[in-house]
Protein backbone atom coordinates (compact mmCIF):
# COMPACT_ATOMS: atom_id res chain seq x y z
CA UNK A 1 0.00 0.00 0.00
CA UNK A 2 1.36 3.47 -0.98
CA UNK A 3 2.66 5.63 2.52
CA UNK A 4 0.93 9.19 1.77
CA UNK A 5 0.73 11.95 4.49
CA UNK A 6 -2.59 12.17 5.63
CA UNK A 7 -2.91 16.18 4.00
CA UNK A 8 -3.43 13.59 1.21
CA UNK A 9 -6.97 12.48 1.94
CA UNK A 10 -7.88 14.99 4.37
CA UNK A 11 -8.05 18.68 5.19
CA UNK A 12 -8.39 20.21 8.74
CA UNK A 13 -8.80 22.59 11.42
CA UNK A 14 -7.53 23.67 15.10
CA UNK A 15 -7.99 25.67 17.81
CA UNK A 16 -8.31 25.93 21.58
CA UNK A 17 -10.60 24.68 23.84
CA UNK A 18 -9.59 24.80 27.74
CA UNK A 19 -6.11 23.69 28.38
CA UNK A 20 -6.24 21.28 25.10
CA UNK A 21 -6.82 22.04 21.58
CA UNK A 22 -10.02 20.36 19.15
CA UNK A 23 -8.50 19.00 15.96
CA UNK A 24 -11.32 18.68 13.26
CA UNK A 25 -10.01 16.12 10.06
CA UNK A 26 -12.16 17.04 6.93
CA UNK A 27 -12.06 13.87 4.65
CA UNK A 28 -11.52 15.07 1.31
CA UNK A 29 -13.96 11.80 -0.12
CA UNK A 30 -16.80 9.31 1.01
CA UNK A 31 -13.99 6.64 0.52
CA UNK A 32 -11.52 8.61 2.23
CA UNK A 33 -13.74 8.85 5.44
CA UNK A 34 -14.58 5.71 5.50
CA UNK A 35 -10.95 4.67 5.15
CA UNK A 36 -10.23 7.25 8.26
CA UNK A 37 -13.07 6.15 10.47
CA UNK A 38 -11.52 2.79 10.31
CA UNK A 39 -7.77 3.68 10.89
CA UNK A 40 -7.13 6.92 12.22
CA UNK A 41 -8.25 5.95 15.94
CA UNK A 42 -7.73 8.13 19.06
CA UNK A 43 -4.77 5.95 19.83
CA UNK A 44 -3.08 6.68 16.39
CA UNK A 45 -3.65 10.67 17.18
CA UNK A 46 -2.19 9.97 20.97
CA UNK A 47 1.31 8.19 19.68
CA UNK A 48 1.64 10.72 16.71
CA UNK A 49 1.43 14.16 18.96
CA UNK A 50 3.14 12.32 21.51
CA UNK A 51 5.78 15.20 22.21
CA UNK A 52 2.57 17.96 21.94
CA UNK A 53 -0.29 16.35 23.97
CA UNK A 54 0.18 15.20 27.51
CA UNK A 55 -3.17 14.21 28.14
CA UNK A 56 -5.73 11.95 26.58
CA UNK A 57 -7.16 11.62 23.25
CA UNK A 58 -10.87 11.72 22.45
CA UNK A 59 -12.62 11.03 18.84
CA UNK A 60 -15.92 12.14 17.65
CA UNK A 61 -17.37 11.12 14.41
CA UNK A 62 -19.56 13.73 12.33
CA UNK A 63 -20.82 11.35 9.55
CA UNK A 64 -22.72 14.35 7.52
CA UNK A 65 -19.95 16.37 7.28
CA UNK A 66 -17.27 13.54 6.99
CA UNK A 67 -15.56 15.14 9.57
CA UNK A 68 -13.57 13.01 12.53
CA UNK A 69 -12.89 15.20 15.68
CA UNK A 70 -10.30 14.88 18.30
CA UNK A 71 -9.81 16.45 21.50
CA UNK A 72 -6.54 16.59 22.80
CA UNK A 73 -6.59 16.99 26.45
CA UNK A 74 -3.27 18.93 27.90
CA UNK A 75 -1.43 19.83 24.67
CA UNK A 76 -1.16 23.66 25.13
CA UNK A 77 1.25 23.67 27.78
CA UNK A 78 -1.03 25.26 30.55
CA UNK A 79 -3.44 27.17 28.36
CA UNK A 80 -5.24 30.33 28.23
CA UNK A 81 -2.75 32.70 29.90
CA UNK A 82 -0.66 30.37 31.67
CA UNK A 83 0.99 29.03 29.00
CA UNK A 84 4.43 29.70 27.66
CA UNK A 85 4.52 28.51 24.69
CA UNK A 86 4.57 29.75 20.77
CA UNK A 87 1.30 27.85 19.79
CA UNK A 88 -1.07 28.53 23.12
CA UNK A 89 -3.79 28.08 20.99
CA UNK A 90 -3.56 25.11 19.38
CA UNK A 91 -3.92 26.93 15.84
CA UNK A 92 -1.00 24.82 14.14
CA UNK A 93 -2.37 21.28 15.26
CA UNK A 94 -4.41 20.89 12.68
CA UNK A 95 -1.38 21.19 9.93
CA UNK A 96 0.64 18.77 12.51
CA UNK A 97 -2.13 16.35 12.05
CA UNK A 98 -1.34 16.16 8.61
CA UNK A 99 1.71 15.47 8.66
CA UNK A 100 1.09 11.97 10.01
CA UNK A 101 2.08 9.03 7.20
CA UNK A 102 -0.36 6.39 6.85
CA UNK A 103 -0.51 3.50 4.38
CA UNK A 104 -3.58 3.83 1.96
CA UNK A 105 -5.10 1.64 -0.21
CA UNK A 106 -4.86 2.99 -3.68
CA UNK A 107 -8.87 2.35 -4.29
CA UNK A 108 -9.08 4.85 -1.60
CA UNK A 109 -6.42 7.41 -3.25
CA UNK A 110 -8.11 6.66 -6.82
CA UNK A 111 -11.44 7.96 -5.01
CA UNK A 112 -10.38 10.79 -3.50
CA UNK A 113 -9.47 14.17 -5.72
CA UNK A 114 -5.87 15.47 -4.84
CA UNK A 115 -5.09 18.86 -2.74
CA UNK A 116 -6.05 22.04 -4.91
CA UNK B 1 -42.05 46.55 11.04
CA UNK B 2 -39.53 43.80 9.93
CA UNK B 3 -41.56 41.10 11.07
CA UNK B 4 -43.20 38.85 8.56
CA UNK B 5 -40.03 39.12 5.99
CA UNK B 6 -39.09 36.03 4.72
CA UNK B 7 -35.17 35.78 4.44
CA UNK B 8 -32.96 37.94 6.83
CA UNK B 9 -29.25 38.47 6.23
CA UNK B 10 -27.28 38.55 9.41
CA UNK B 11 -23.39 38.85 9.21
CA UNK B 12 -20.84 38.86 11.08
CA UNK B 13 -18.03 41.41 10.81
CA UNK B 14 -15.73 41.23 13.87
CA UNK B 15 -14.81 37.80 15.03
CA UNK B 16 -12.62 38.31 18.00
CA UNK B 17 -11.14 40.92 20.20
CA UNK B 18 -8.54 42.40 18.54
CA UNK B 19 -9.58 41.83 14.57
CA UNK B 20 -9.75 44.38 11.89
CA UNK B 21 -12.15 46.98 11.81
CA UNK B 22 -12.17 46.62 7.94
CA UNK B 23 -14.77 43.23 8.34
CA UNK B 24 -17.29 45.61 9.84
CA UNK B 25 -16.95 48.67 7.36
CA UNK B 26 -16.66 46.71 4.11
CA UNK B 27 -20.07 44.30 5.06
CA UNK B 28 -21.68 48.08 5.64
CA UNK B 29 -20.88 49.17 1.93
CA UNK B 30 -20.37 46.23 -0.66
CA UNK B 31 -24.07 44.69 -0.65
CA UNK B 32 -26.84 44.63 0.90
CA UNK B 33 -27.57 43.63 5.18
CA UNK B 34 -29.93 43.33 7.54
CA UNK B 35 -27.56 42.33 10.79
CA UNK B 36 -24.17 43.46 11.75
CA UNK B 37 -23.06 41.07 14.51
CA UNK B 38 -19.72 41.86 16.30
CA UNK B 39 -17.68 40.15 18.65
CA UNK B 40 -15.22 41.97 21.17
CA UNK B 41 -14.81 39.22 23.97
CA UNK B 42 -12.22 37.12 24.62
CA UNK B 43 -11.71 34.90 27.83
CA UNK B 44 -8.93 37.36 28.99
CA UNK B 45 -10.72 40.33 27.76
CA UNK B 46 -13.25 40.58 30.93
CA UNK B 47 -10.69 40.73 33.66
CA UNK B 48 -8.43 43.72 31.69
CA UNK B 49 -11.92 45.32 31.53
CA UNK B 50 -12.96 44.66 34.90
CA UNK B 51 -8.97 46.01 36.05
CA UNK B 52 -9.80 49.64 33.71
CA UNK B 53 -13.16 49.88 34.92
CA UNK B 54 -11.23 49.65 38.83
CA UNK B 55 -9.06 52.61 37.40
CA UNK B 56 -11.77 54.58 35.82
CA UNK B 57 -15.28 54.22 35.97
CA UNK B 58 -16.15 54.95 32.73
CA UNK B 59 -13.84 52.17 31.01
CA UNK B 60 -14.17 48.64 30.97
CA UNK B 61 -16.16 48.35 27.51
CA UNK B 62 -14.29 47.99 23.96
CA UNK B 63 -13.45 50.99 23.04
CA UNK B 64 -12.78 50.10 18.91
CA UNK B 65 -16.65 49.47 18.94
CA UNK B 66 -17.09 53.37 19.43
CA UNK B 67 -14.87 54.03 16.65
CA UNK B 68 -16.39 51.52 14.65
CA UNK B 69 -20.00 53.33 15.04
CA UNK B 70 -18.44 56.70 14.24
CA UNK B 71 -17.17 55.66 11.06
CA UNK B 72 -20.25 53.21 9.57
CA UNK B 73 -23.02 55.18 11.25
CA UNK B 74 -24.13 57.27 7.60
CA UNK B 75 -24.20 53.84 6.10
CA UNK B 76 -25.98 52.21 8.67
CA UNK B 77 -29.02 54.49 9.11
CA UNK B 78 -29.31 54.88 5.20
CA UNK B 79 -29.65 50.98 4.58
CA UNK B 80 -31.50 50.30 7.94
CA UNK B 81 -28.56 48.34 9.65
CA UNK B 82 -29.41 47.27 13.13
CA UNK B 83 -25.63 46.04 15.24
CA UNK B 84 -25.56 43.59 17.56
CA UNK B 85 -22.23 44.08 19.76
CA UNK B 86 -20.77 42.51 22.94
CA UNK B 87 -18.61 45.48 22.89
CA UNK B 88 -20.67 46.25 26.39
CA UNK B 89 -17.40 44.21 28.02
CA UNK B 90 -18.33 44.50 31.99
CA UNK B 91 -19.37 48.26 31.88
CA UNK B 92 -22.48 47.84 29.11
CA UNK B 93 -23.99 51.86 29.58
CA UNK B 94 -20.57 53.68 29.77
CA UNK B 95 -20.52 51.95 26.36
CA UNK B 96 -23.90 53.10 25.68
CA UNK B 97 -22.60 56.61 26.67
CA UNK B 98 -20.03 56.77 24.60
CA UNK B 99 -22.87 55.21 21.79
CA UNK B 100 -25.33 58.01 22.44
CA UNK B 101 -22.16 60.88 22.20
CA UNK B 102 -21.34 59.45 18.46
CA UNK B 103 -25.17 59.59 17.64
CA UNK B 104 -25.72 62.99 19.21
CA UNK B 105 -22.35 64.26 17.10
CA UNK B 106 -23.62 62.91 13.89
CA UNK B 107 -26.92 64.56 14.58
CA UNK B 108 -28.97 61.16 14.51
CA UNK B 109 -31.79 61.56 17.04
CA UNK B 110 -34.55 58.48 17.58
CA UNK B 111 -31.98 55.94 17.28
CA UNK B 112 -32.23 53.13 19.97
CA UNK B 113 -30.37 51.53 21.78
CA UNK B 114 -30.17 48.94 24.33
CA UNK B 115 -28.43 47.28 26.74
CA UNK B 116 -28.26 44.05 27.73
CA UNK B 117 -27.31 42.95 31.34
CA UNK B 118 -27.48 40.33 33.75
CA UNK B 119 -24.57 38.31 33.02
CA UNK B 120 -21.62 40.37 35.38
CA UNK B 121 -22.02 38.48 38.57
CA UNK B 122 -18.52 39.17 40.32
CA UNK B 123 -20.59 41.59 42.76
CA UNK B 124 -23.03 38.91 43.81
CA UNK B 125 -20.50 35.91 43.96
CA UNK B 126 -20.58 35.45 47.83
CA UNK B 127 -24.21 35.57 47.64
CA UNK B 128 -24.43 33.35 45.26
CA UNK B 129 -22.25 30.73 47.17
CA UNK B 130 -24.00 30.89 50.12
CA UNK B 131 -27.01 29.60 47.71
CA UNK B 132 -25.31 26.64 47.39
CA UNK B 133 -23.44 27.44 44.28
CA UNK B 134 -20.06 25.89 44.57
CA UNK B 135 -18.46 27.02 40.67
CA UNK B 136 -16.54 23.75 40.66
CA UNK B 137 -13.81 23.68 37.55
CA UNK B 138 -15.46 22.01 34.58
CA UNK B 139 -12.31 20.66 34.12
CA UNK B 140 -10.33 20.29 37.53
CA UNK B 141 -13.55 19.72 39.45
CA UNK B 142 -11.95 21.59 42.18
CA UNK B 143 -14.21 24.16 44.22
CA UNK B 144 -14.35 27.81 43.24
CA UNK B 145 -13.61 28.80 47.27
CA UNK B 146 -9.69 27.53 46.61
CA UNK B 147 -9.09 30.31 44.36
CA UNK B 148 -12.16 33.08 45.40
CA UNK B 149 -9.92 35.76 47.07
CA UNK B 150 -7.99 36.35 43.20
CA UNK B 151 -11.30 36.16 41.21
CA UNK B 152 -11.08 39.23 39.22
CA UNK B 153 -14.37 38.75 36.89
CA UNK B 154 -17.00 36.24 36.35
CA UNK B 155 -19.95 36.60 33.66
CA UNK B 156 -22.50 34.19 32.72
CA UNK B 157 -22.62 33.01 29.08
CA UNK B 158 -26.31 34.61 28.12
CA UNK B 159 -28.13 33.13 25.45
CA UNK B 160 -29.73 34.76 22.31
CA UNK B 161 -33.67 35.51 23.98
CA UNK B 162 -32.36 38.89 25.70
CA UNK B 163 -31.21 40.42 22.57
CA UNK B 164 -34.41 39.43 20.56
CA UNK B 165 -36.08 41.44 23.13
CA UNK B 166 -34.12 44.58 22.66
CA UNK B 167 -34.34 44.01 19.34
CA UNK B 168 -38.55 43.45 19.86
CA UNK B 169 -38.32 46.84 21.45
CA UNK B 170 -36.83 48.69 19.10
CA UNK B 171 -33.16 48.75 19.41
CA UNK B 172 -30.76 49.43 16.21
CA UNK B 173 -27.77 48.91 18.26
CA UNK B 174 -27.82 46.44 20.93
CA UNK B 175 -24.92 46.16 23.72
CA UNK B 176 -24.46 43.18 25.49
CA UNK B 177 -21.72 42.06 27.77
CA UNK B 178 -20.51 38.33 27.95
CA UNK B 179 -23.02 36.25 26.25
CA UNK B 180 -22.55 33.01 23.72
CA UNK B 181 -21.08 34.15 20.23
CA UNK B 182 -23.57 31.94 18.41
CA UNK B 183 -25.95 34.33 20.31
CA UNK B 184 -25.43 37.26 18.78
CA UNK B 185 -26.80 35.83 15.22
CA UNK B 186 -29.25 33.49 16.60
CA UNK B 187 -31.55 36.47 18.49
CA UNK B 188 -32.62 38.94 15.37
CA UNK B 189 -33.65 35.26 13.55
CA UNK B 190 -35.91 34.91 17.04
CA UNK B 191 -36.91 38.71 16.81
CA UNK B 192 -37.86 38.35 13.07
CA UNK B 193 -39.39 34.80 13.08
CA UNK B 194 -40.98 35.11 16.60
CA UNK B 195 -39.19 31.59 17.53
CA UNK B 196 -40.20 30.34 20.81
CA UNK B 197 -37.89 28.73 23.37
CA UNK B 198 -39.44 25.84 22.57
CA UNK B 199 -38.48 25.77 18.45
CA UNK B 200 -35.91 23.10 18.73
CA UNK B 201 -34.82 22.58 15.17
CA UNK B 202 -35.27 26.41 14.54
CA UNK B 203 -33.12 27.29 17.83
CA UNK B 204 -30.34 24.87 17.06
CA UNK B 205 -30.21 25.58 13.29
CA UNK B 206 -29.44 29.61 14.37
CA UNK B 207 -26.83 28.15 16.58
CA UNK B 208 -25.66 26.47 14.06
CA UNK B 209 -25.82 29.46 11.30
CA UNK B 210 -23.50 31.40 14.29
CA UNK B 211 -21.27 28.65 14.85
CA UNK B 212 -20.21 29.34 10.97
CA UNK B 213 -19.92 33.22 11.32
CA UNK B 214 -18.48 33.32 14.80
CA UNK B 215 -15.12 33.59 13.59
CA UNK B 216 -15.34 35.70 10.21
CA UNK B 217 -13.47 35.21 7.44
CA UNK B 218 -12.58 31.88 8.77
CA UNK B 219 -15.45 30.14 7.00
CA UNK B 220 -14.99 31.98 3.68
CA UNK B 221 -11.48 30.95 3.29
CA UNK B 222 -9.47 32.32 5.97
CA UNK B 223 -7.14 29.74 7.69
CA UNK B 224 -7.81 27.11 4.98
CA UNK B 225 -6.12 24.07 4.46
CA UNK B 226 -5.80 24.17 0.77
CA UNK B 227 -4.46 27.99 1.48
CA UNK B 228 -3.36 28.23 -2.48
CA UNK B 229 -6.72 27.51 -3.91
CA UNK B 230 -8.39 30.49 -2.16
CA UNK B 231 -8.48 33.75 -4.35
CA UNK B 232 -7.70 37.41 -3.70
CA UNK B 233 -7.07 36.55 0.55
CA UNK B 234 -6.51 40.78 0.97
CA UNK B 235 -10.06 40.66 0.48
CA UNK B 236 -11.36 38.01 1.63
CA UNK B 237 -15.63 38.36 1.90
CA UNK B 238 -17.18 38.46 5.18
CA UNK B 239 -19.89 35.97 5.82
CA UNK B 240 -23.48 36.11 5.41
CA UNK B 241 -26.24 33.88 6.84
CA UNK B 242 -29.20 34.10 4.66
CA UNK B 243 -32.10 33.20 7.13
CA UNK B 244 -35.49 31.55 6.63
CA UNK B 245 -38.66 30.92 9.07
CA UNK B 246 -38.18 26.72 8.88
CA UNK B 247 -34.66 26.99 9.84
CA UNK B 248 -33.03 26.91 6.50
CA UNK B 249 -29.86 28.99 5.74
CA UNK B 250 -27.64 29.85 3.28
CA UNK B 251 -23.86 30.64 4.09
CA UNK B 252 -22.57 33.45 1.66
CA UNK B 253 -20.71 36.61 0.80
CA UNK B 254 -21.49 39.59 -1.03
CA UNK B 255 -20.23 39.45 -4.80
CA UNK B 256 -16.95 40.73 -5.60
CA UNK B 257 -15.42 39.84 -2.46
CA UNK B 258 -12.06 37.51 -2.25
CA UNK B 259 -12.43 33.76 -0.53
CA UNK B 260 -14.48 31.52 -1.33
CA UNK B 261 -17.74 29.54 0.28
CA UNK B 262 -18.04 26.25 -0.77
CA UNK B 263 -18.72 22.87 1.68
CA UNK B 264 -15.13 22.48 2.61
CA UNK B 265 -14.26 26.13 3.67
CA UNK B 266 -17.98 25.96 5.37
CA UNK B 267 -17.08 22.48 7.28
CA UNK B 268 -13.71 23.93 8.01
CA UNK B 269 -15.44 26.35 10.39
CA UNK B 270 -18.20 23.89 11.56
CA UNK B 271 -15.38 21.48 12.69
CA UNK B 272 -13.35 24.03 14.50
CA UNK B 273 -13.65 24.30 18.69
CA UNK B 274 -16.90 21.94 18.16
CA UNK B 275 -16.51 19.54 20.89
CA UNK B 276 -18.62 16.50 20.94
CA UNK B 277 -20.65 17.82 17.62
CA UNK B 278 -23.71 15.70 18.86
CA UNK B 279 -24.18 17.88 22.31
CA UNK B 280 -22.89 21.47 21.23
CA UNK B 281 -24.48 22.71 24.24
CA UNK B 282 -25.85 26.68 24.58
CA UNK B 283 -28.38 28.27 26.88
CA UNK B 284 -31.12 28.67 24.47
CA UNK B 285 -30.65 24.72 22.70
CA UNK B 286 -28.36 21.93 22.18
CA UNK B 287 -27.39 22.24 18.75
CA UNK B 288 -26.79 18.41 17.25
CA UNK B 289 -24.34 19.00 14.77
CA UNK B 290 -24.22 15.43 13.10
CA UNK B 291 -27.92 16.20 12.15
CA UNK B 292 -27.88 18.08 8.85
CA UNK B 293 -26.76 18.41 5.22
CA UNK B 294 -24.26 20.73 3.44
CA UNK B 295 -25.54 21.38 -0.28
CA UNK B 296 -23.55 23.98 -2.56
CA UNK B 297 -26.41 25.44 -4.49
CA UNK B 298 -24.74 28.20 -6.28
CA UNK B 299 -20.85 30.05 -6.53
CA UNK B 300 -20.35 30.85 -3.20
CA UNK B 301 -23.80 29.67 -1.28
CA UNK B 302 -23.81 26.75 0.87
CA UNK B 303 -27.02 25.59 2.04
CA UNK B 304 -27.97 24.37 5.88
CA UNK B 305 -31.08 22.33 6.20
CA UNK B 306 -32.47 19.49 8.77
CA UNK B 307 -30.86 21.20 12.20
CA UNK B 308 -31.76 19.41 14.93
CA UNK B 309 -32.01 20.61 18.55
CA UNK B 310 -32.46 19.05 21.75
CA UNK B 311 -33.96 20.81 25.20
CA UNK B 312 -31.74 23.53 26.91
CA UNK B 313 -29.61 22.82 30.32
CA UNK B 314 -31.02 24.31 33.44
CA UNK B 315 -27.36 25.57 33.98
CA UNK B 316 -25.50 28.80 32.63
CA UNK B 317 -21.92 28.32 31.47
CA UNK B 318 -20.10 30.43 34.22
CA UNK B 319 -16.34 32.18 32.79
CA UNK B 320 -14.26 33.84 35.47
CA UNK B 321 -10.83 34.88 35.90
CA UNK B 322 -8.48 35.06 38.30
CA UNK B 323 -5.16 36.20 39.41
CA UNK B 324 -2.61 33.49 38.86
CA UNK B 325 1.19 34.06 38.99
CA UNK B 326 3.49 35.73 36.96
CA UNK B 327 5.49 34.80 33.49
CA UNK B 328 8.27 36.09 31.46
CA UNK B 329 9.37 35.14 27.47
CA UNK B 330 11.82 36.75 25.72
CA UNK B 331 13.46 35.77 22.89
CA UNK B 332 16.85 36.07 20.79
CA UNK B 333 17.95 35.36 17.16
CA UNK B 334 20.65 33.27 16.66
CA UNK B 335 22.15 32.58 13.30
CA UNK B 336 24.54 30.20 11.93
CA UNK B 337 26.81 28.42 11.47
CA UNK B 338 25.84 26.32 13.95
CA UNK B 339 22.53 27.96 14.94
CA UNK B 340 20.78 25.12 17.04
CA UNK B 341 23.95 24.09 18.91
CA UNK B 342 24.31 27.95 19.63
CA UNK B 343 20.76 28.35 20.61
CA UNK B 344 21.23 25.21 23.07
CA UNK B 345 24.64 26.66 24.76
CA UNK B 346 22.68 29.95 25.14
CA UNK B 347 19.68 28.30 26.63
CA UNK B 348 22.23 26.70 29.46
CA UNK B 349 24.04 29.72 30.07
CA UNK B 350 21.17 31.68 30.98
CA UNK B 351 20.29 28.79 33.26
CA UNK B 352 23.26 29.05 34.63
CA UNK B 353 24.08 32.51 35.53
CA UNK B 354 20.63 32.30 37.19
CA UNK B 355 21.92 29.30 39.47
CA UNK B 356 24.49 30.88 40.31
CA UNK B 357 22.71 34.13 41.43
CA UNK B 358 20.23 32.02 43.63
CA UNK B 359 17.70 31.55 40.97
CA UNK B 360 16.31 28.00 40.20
CA UNK B 361 13.68 26.64 37.97
CA UNK B 362 12.25 23.51 37.87
CA UNK B 363 11.20 22.35 34.30
CA UNK B 364 7.61 23.17 34.69
CA UNK B 365 8.16 26.52 35.27
CA UNK B 366 10.40 26.92 32.73
CA UNK B 367 10.61 27.57 28.48
CA UNK B 368 13.31 26.35 26.33
CA UNK B 369 12.07 26.83 22.61
CA UNK B 370 14.28 26.59 19.72
CA UNK B 371 11.76 28.27 17.17
CA UNK B 372 12.48 27.34 13.85
CA UNK B 373 13.53 23.71 14.60
CA UNK B 374 10.61 22.04 14.83
CA UNK B 375 8.91 23.52 18.10
CA UNK B 376 4.77 23.46 17.07
CA UNK B 377 5.60 19.89 15.69
CA UNK B 378 7.80 18.64 17.68
CA UNK B 379 8.34 14.87 17.07
CA UNK B 380 6.80 14.94 13.44
CA UNK B 381 9.58 15.63 11.50
CA UNK B 382 11.36 13.83 8.85
CA UNK B 383 14.63 12.76 10.18
CA UNK B 384 16.48 14.31 6.83
CA UNK B 385 15.06 17.55 7.71
CA UNK B 386 17.85 20.07 6.97
CA UNK B 387 18.77 22.29 10.31
CA UNK B 388 17.54 25.45 10.09
CA UNK B 389 19.96 28.56 9.13
CA UNK B 390 19.08 30.26 12.05
CA UNK B 391 16.99 29.75 14.96
CA UNK B 392 15.23 31.96 17.35
CA UNK B 393 15.80 31.43 21.53
CA UNK B 394 12.73 31.80 23.18
CA UNK B 395 13.04 31.50 26.61
CA UNK B 396 10.70 32.05 29.60
CA UNK B 397 9.57 31.56 33.37
CA UNK B 398 6.45 31.49 35.33
CA UNK B 399 5.61 30.84 39.12
CA UNK B 400 3.85 32.75 42.18
CA UNK B 401 7.12 34.69 43.12
CA UNK B 402 7.00 37.88 40.60
CA UNK B 403 10.68 39.24 41.91
CA UNK B 404 11.86 35.33 40.30
CA UNK B 405 10.10 35.70 37.56
CA UNK B 406 11.31 39.04 36.86
CA UNK B 407 14.84 38.24 37.66
CA UNK B 408 15.04 35.85 34.99
CA UNK B 409 14.39 38.82 32.40
CA UNK B 410 17.66 40.48 32.82
CA UNK B 411 19.85 37.24 31.76
CA UNK B 412 18.74 36.96 28.51
CA UNK B 413 19.88 40.20 26.79
CA UNK B 414 23.63 40.00 27.88
CA UNK B 415 23.92 36.82 25.70
CA UNK B 416 24.57 39.16 22.63
CA UNK B 417 28.35 40.42 24.21
CA UNK B 418 28.90 37.22 26.53
CA UNK B 419 27.92 33.99 24.17
CA UNK B 420 28.70 32.54 21.26
CA UNK B 421 28.90 34.72 18.39
CA UNK B 422 25.87 35.40 16.20
CA UNK B 423 23.29 36.37 18.81
CA UNK B 424 20.86 39.37 17.91
CA UNK B 425 17.51 40.67 17.69
CA UNK B 426 17.04 41.78 21.20
CA UNK B 427 15.42 45.36 20.07
CA UNK B 428 12.63 44.34 23.21
CA UNK B 429 14.85 44.79 25.52
CA UNK B 430 14.85 42.96 28.70
CA UNK B 431 11.55 40.99 29.25
CA UNK B 432 9.30 42.16 32.03
CA UNK B 433 7.06 40.19 34.47
CA UNK B 434 3.07 40.11 33.47
CA UNK B 435 0.52 38.58 35.49
CA UNK B 436 -0.95 35.15 34.35
CA UNK B 437 -4.53 35.58 34.15
CA UNK B 438 -6.20 31.76 34.82
CA UNK B 439 -9.58 31.42 33.73
CA UNK B 440 -11.89 29.42 35.69
CA UNK B 441 -15.12 27.55 33.97
CA UNK B 442 -18.06 26.62 36.30
CA UNK B 443 -21.65 26.20 35.60
CA UNK B 444 -24.48 27.70 37.60
CA UNK B 445 -28.71 27.54 38.30
CA UNK B 446 -30.35 29.36 35.25
CA UNK B 447 -32.79 30.68 37.46
CA UNK B 448 -30.56 32.66 39.93
CA UNK B 449 -29.92 35.15 37.04
CA UNK B 450 -31.69 37.63 36.09
CA UNK B 451 -31.23 39.72 32.74
CA UNK B 452 -32.36 43.12 32.03
CA UNK B 453 -32.94 45.23 28.63
CA UNK B 454 -32.98 48.36 28.61
CA UNK B 455 -33.57 50.90 25.64
CA UNK B 456 -32.83 54.05 25.13
CA UNK B 457 -33.27 56.76 22.72
CA UNK B 458 -30.85 58.89 20.98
Amino acid sequence: MPVVSLSRIAQARSGDKGEGSNVGVIARSEEAYRFLKQHLTAEVVKAHFAQVNHGSVQRFEADNMRVLNFLLEDSLGGGGSASLITDAQGKTHGLAMLRLQMDVPQAVLDATPHPA
Amino acid sequence: MTQGKEMVRVANGQGFWGDSILGAVRLTEEGPLDYLTLDYLAEVTMSIMQKLRSRDPKKGYATDFVALIDRILPRMVEKNIKVIANAGGVNPHACKDAIMAVLKKHGQTGIGVAVVEGDDILGQLDALMATGEEFRNMDTGELLRTVRSQVTSANAYLGAFPIAQALDQGAQIVITGRGTDPGLVLGPLIHEFGWKTSDLDQLAAGTVAGHIVECGVQCTGGNFTDWKSIPNMAMLGYPIIEAHRDGTFVVTKHDGTGGRVDRATVTHQLAYEMGDPARYITPDVIADFTSFELEEIGPDRVRVRGVRGLPATDTYKVSMSYEDGWKSVGQLTVSGPDALAKARLCSEVVWKRLEFDGYTYSPEERLVEYVGAGVCHAGMLPADTPEPAEVVLRLGVKGPDREKVARFGSELVPLVTSGPPGVTGFAGGRPKATEIIGFWPALMDKSKIETRVTLFQS
